[in-house]
């Protein structure tokens, strides 16, 4: 790709929102599956992995 | 025939107990993963570097390899969440319900990307950020179909309520994929029609489509791994709930 075209500004502006939404639900999936791993391995009495 | 049925009714029963789901999660998730980045890495080098810019559009074609993979995600799963909504309103199967509510916001979030990356690809070619054409209408709309869907399942004190009313949404609202689908056909839009989904094969140049195709990969096996972390989060999440209502009861007795 040439950075010197007029249109480079919109390709890597269109490609870093993407990915930052997509980057974003993947932090919101981990953190949620980090969360409730930890809540699972405090609960009292379990027996198995979550 | 029907010992067969039977037998893979029983399979999927089992499967579907929920320390299984996380289980099955749990090993699917690597390989989507890492799908996800060879598919998405072989994907940015063809659209970046590899694939010729367009005689007309210049380099601004390059949006496209981010906007149609994008676009055709989000119709993908909104299809996906409708039939997981369908099997769990029919069959009753609690499974079908998290599987849906996993996938919508990532459908979502694919739907939003194509939304945006449009956005800055009209700019430039017609010379406006939004126009109200068909197209960009009735893709807002699934976007707003996708927030009424999150919104729902989370709007009843009984989660099962909140999930049978999305699932009703979601199967209503598959009418919107047609007219997305056809809105280029049916009306005169800015947006350009088909190019790759249309009789008579695909008009676009195979170094077009390859890294079109890879991107879908990409995307796809992006999908399955946000959907595979999220379904397991929120059986995860179930059982805690009935954990602490059981400890409730426990303590009321």
């Amino acid at each position: 790709m040439s950075f010197s075209s007029p249109y480079a500004v919109y390709v890597l502006a269109s490609y870093g929102a993407a990915f930052a939404i997509l980057g974003g639900l993947a932090l919101l999936a981990w953190r949620d599956w980090r969360r409730v791993k930890a809540a699972w391995e405090r609960l009292p009495g379990r027996r198995e992995a979550p | 025939m029907g010992k067969a049925i039977a037998a893979m009714g029983g399979f999927l029963q089992r499967q579907a107990q929920p320390a299984r789901v996380v289980d099955l999660c749990g090993r699917f998730l690597p390989f989507a993963f890492a799908l996800a980045v060879i598919c998405l890495a072989a994907g940015l080098i063809s659209a970046l570097v590899l694939s010729p810019p367009d005689y007309q559009q210049g380099e601004s074609v390059r949006i496209m390899y981010v906007h149609v993979p994008a676009a055709w995600m989000g119709l993908f799963v909104y299809a996906f969440i409708a039939a997981l909504g369908g099997v769990g309103l029919v069959g009753g199967h609690p499974l079908a319900f998290h599987a849906a509510r996993a996938a919508a916001p990532v459908g979502a979030g694919f739907t939003a990307a194509c939304l945006v990356s449009g956005s800055l690809w009209g700019k430039p070619m017609w010379g406006a950020w939004w126009v109200w054409d068909a197209r960009l209408t009735s893709m807002l709309l699934l976007l707003f179909l996708y927030f009424g869907h999150a919104a729902l399942t989370r709007a009843f004190d009984d989660p099962r309520r909140g999930d049978k009313a999305a699932a009703v949404l979601a199967l209503v609202g598959c009418v919107n994929l047609p007219v997305i689908k056809f809105s280029v056909d049916w009306w005169n839009t800015l947006h350009q029609p088909a190019s790759v989904f249309k009789m008579g094969g695909p008009a676009i140049d195979p170094s077009m489509l390859l890294p079109l195709l890879l991107m879908l990969g990409a995307f796809k096996a992006l999908f399955f791994t946000l959907w595979l972390m999220r379904l397991r989060s929120s059986v995860v999440a179930a059982r805690l709930r009935a954990a602490a209502a059981r400890a409730r009861g426990a303590a009321w007795r």
